[in-house]
């Protein structure tokens, strides 16, 4: 008996004998024997063409094409024969909506009701989806379009509108005023929210409690400030009650309202991904709450809170609301934060597009596309840093990592050697022999 | 057999608990209290006021809104939320028509961005092959840092003129629907294109277009998390891949969805610059969103806080802080819907 052929018959026995002849007696119907253990050799069954299990067969795209083509002559039927319809969104809706009936019906043909809903639902939310990531798609593009004949003008960026009236072409005058602006304003507001929003996110993780979960559900809320309540709220109580004038400060301060807690909570998340372990082993190893912050927990999420800045800074830079109440408009370049009016972008796009002069809106145009592109620069630099977990490192990171750890080694190991040449009396080379075996003793 | 029983008789003495100690009088447990470091003295103190300022802020911005308010509201009385006009001047000003058009933008907002949402949602965490996804997440992520003034220029510049003739077919073929009419002062049906224009309509198209960003993320990062066990189940019986989104995907995210609709609802409620491009202001209610007029509070703010006087700017404080109240109930319950879907947080590498 080879091995397999007792296990089997152990198997086989232990599975029949002990029910076989109890199962008639409890139910009256006689069962077959279960049949024994059957396993196929390899080689046994030929191997077939590998099944498509991703894409689509060829007779769903027949379906799709055939019934938009349908779906195109029904609508055209309708609008340019048989009834009074006209314009062309109508067709189009109408066009959709016999596509999906048609559809519906062409999968019918071949395949039960089941399978029709799946591939009906399928088609709807690719159209929201195509409609959707389209529509804004084509709102960045058309700014950025628009935008064009003003930004090929090089004069936009360091000009500003203080030489230029609203009859002047576009190759006067500028917007170096509102970039200028809004670089100042943005970096006041990040000098603010940085330390502020990162402290409150390790306020929240770190040390925890019931006030702690007080202010994250304050923080929350805060998200749901309309930005014109932030900008209303910097009005009455900085420039009503202190400096009686708007600045470039008091939109800082409107835009730190509405970034602190995008930065909080972005934060709040990578915070809590920090793994407990790395802050036990911090611990144990007898480091202080402070020390296991600032040595442990904030290098490992450094990618993460840097992405959190950017995101909170990309949408910062965006707020118009807030800036309108607080900043005031000029055509003038300031660079004075703490007095006089000072534009930046969002609110001299608002301030042009209201002009009626076809040159003012193209140069709103350019501001616009101005500040999209600086989103999208800071939106890539967000990428590119972040999207990685606390203590995920690039290729050039864990270099440098194991390049310091090997420096950290020779460090150590040349601290033990030192006494070793210099000193050859017996306790000493007898302390040194564990870490020191080939010493010539 | 005799060390066996010893072995038992080792067992039955670890099995029995063991002696209490002797109680000696006087004697407690050990208080386990450590004097902090000086530096982690410092951390505590620091993190604390870190999150006292925050919280600070936002008690202070509920705080001056309604210090500036009282003025306003102690002289409008309930009136405030029942009166359409807004002159503070003379005294009669109230944010009935405001809040109702307000709500009309919301709500046309809702009914855009929802179903697209809700349908890109489910397109990027179920159907799109894997190495479109992370650029489909991007790029949804990146139009939710768009700022709304873009926005605003794309309802003004382009969509204002090309969705006149969409909304005057709807007008034609759907005006029996009372919402859908556009109907002059004496009931007698409008067509002139001019009727059209600066419509809640259209400002809901934009404002649908500036949140359904948002909703979507809220709402993919749901269904994504629902259990992989759960969906090979519903696979393996013998589901489609939609009867497997209906029976496990969207109950599961069924929390993010309610929670990203009312976040984005908040987040339509409180949008101003956008608004205030597209509709040209009214002070009396219009429930025909096609209709010509509308006005939404942070428009009414961002109109005339420029004009007012000190009680006009105190009734705008009072409307601020009435949109203010209203957002933060609403995005309060969506956070807390969506808290409440998500799984636990906690990790351990």
């Amino acid at each position: 008996m080879t091995p397999d052929e007792t296990l089997t018959t152990v198997l086989a026995a232990d599975a029949v004998a002990p029910d076989a002849p109890t199962r008639p007696a409890l139910d009256g119907w006689s069962r077959p024997v279960a049949p024994r253990t059957f396993r196929p050799q390899p080689g046994d069954d030929p191997i077939g063409p590998p099944r498509r299990i991703r894409g689509a067969a060829a007779e769903d795209a027949f379906n799709v094409v055939g019934a938009l083509g349908a779906a195109a002559a029904v609508a055209t039927l309708l609008f340019g024969w048989f009834t009074p319809m006209t314009g062309a969104v109508g067709w189009a809706v109408v066009t959709y909506l016999s596509f999906v009936v048609i559809y519906a019906l062409l999968v019918a043909l071949r395949a039960d009701a089941q399978e029709v809903a799946d591939r009906v639902m399928t088609a709807l939310l690719y159209s929201a989806g195509a409609i959707l990531i389209a529509a804004l798609v084509f709102v960045v593009c058309f700014a950025v379009f628009r935008g064009f004949p003003a930004l090929v003008n090089l004069n936009s960026f360091v000009q500003t509108m203080a030489s230029a009236g609203p009859l002047d072409p576009l190759s006067v005058g500028g917007i170096a005023h509102a970039i200028v602006g809004t670089l100042i304003q943005i970096s006041i507001a990040l000098a603010i929210t940085v330390p502020l929003g990162i402290a409150t996110a390790v306020f929240m993780n770190e040390i925890g409690g019931r006030f702690a979960r007080f202010v994250r559900t304050i923080s929350d809320a805060m998200t749901a400030l309309p930005s014109i309540v932030a900008g209303l709220f910097v009005y009455s109580a900085v420039i009503q009650l202190i400096t009686h004038e708007r600045s470039g400060f008091a939109a800082s301060l409107a835009i730190t309202v509405m970034m602190l807690p995008i930065v909080i909570r972005a934060a709040d998340v990578v915070l809590r991904l920090v793994p407990a372990n790395l802050r036990e082993a911090s611990y144990a190893l007898g480091s202080s709450r402070w020390r296991t912050v600032w040595h442990v927990v904030l290098p490992t999420s450094r990618s993460g809170l840097v992405t959190a800045v950017i995101l909170g800074t990309a949408r910062g830079i965006g707020e118009t609301s807030p800036v309108l109440l607080t900043s005031g408009v000029t055509a003038y370049l300031n660079v004075n934060p703490f007095s006089g009016p000072m534009i930046s972008l969002p609110l001299q796009v608002f301030d042009f597009v209201k002009s009626p002069e076809p040159t003012m809106i193209a140069r709103g145009f350019g501001a616009a596309a101005t500040l999209i592109l600086l989103v999208l620069l800071l939106f890539i630099v967000a990428r590119i840093i972040g999207g990685k977990g606390p203590g995920q490192l690039s290729d050039r990171q864990r270099r440098a990592r194991v390049a310091r750890s090997h420096d950290d080694l020779r460090r150590i190991e040349a601290r033990h050697r030192v006494p070793a040449p210099a000193d050859d009396s017996a306790p000493a080379s007898a302390s040194a022999a564990p870490s020191a075996p080939k010493d010539p003793q | 057999m005799t060390g066996a029983g010893a072995g038992a008789d080792e067992l039955t003495a670890l099995l029995e608990p063991p002696e209490p100690p002797p109680v000696t009088a006087g004697a407690r447990a050990r208080a386990l209290v450590s004097r902090p470091s000086a530096g982690d003295a410092v951390f505590r103190t620091l993190a604390y006021s870190a999150g006292g300022i925050t919280v600070a802020i936002m008690l202070a911005v509920g705080f001056f809104l309604t210090i500036r308010g009282a003025d306003a509201l102690s002289v409008a009385g309930l009136s405030f939320f029942t009166t359409q006009e807004w002159s503070p001047e003379t005294r009669t000003f109230g944010i009935a028509a405001v809040l109702a058009g307000t709500v009309t933008i919301a709500l046309v907002a809702m009914c855009f961005s929802v179903p697209l949402a809700t349908g890109t949602a489910l397109l990027i965490s179920e159907i799109v092959p894997p190495r479109f996804r992370s650029v489909l997440i991007s790029l949804v992520d990146l139009m939710a840092a768009v700022p709304s003034v873009v926005y605003g220029l794309w309802g003004l510049f382009f969509l204002q003129e090309n969705v006149i003739p969409v909304a005057e077919w709807i007008s034609y073929y759907f005006g029996w629907i009372p919402v859908f009419a556009v109907t002059g002062a004496d009931g007698q049906r409008l067509t002139d294109a001019s009727q059209f224009t600066s419509s809640a309509f259209i400002a809901g198209i934009v404002v649908a277009l500036m949140v359904a960003p948002t909703q979507t993320s809220v709402m993919r990062e749901a269904f994504s998390q629902a259990p992989v066990g759960e969906r090979e189940g519903a696979l393996a019986l013998g589901s489609t891949r939609w009867g497997m989104i209906r029976t496990v995907v969207i109950p599961f995210g069924r929390g993010g969805m309610i929670g990203g609709t009312m976040l984005g609802l908040g987040r339509a409620l409180g949008e101003t610059i956008a608004v205030y491009l597209i509709i040209s202001p009214i002070f009396t209610i219009n429930w025909q969103v096609l209709k010509t007029g509308s006005n939404s509070v942070s428009a009414l703010i961002a109109l005339r806080y420029g004009e007012s006087s000190d009680f006009g700017l105190s009734a705008l404080m009072a409307a601020g802080l009435a949109l203010f109240i209203i957002t933060l109930v609403i995005n309060f319950t969506a956070s807390t819907i969506v808290a409440r879907s998500r799984s636990g947080a906690q990790s351990e590498g």
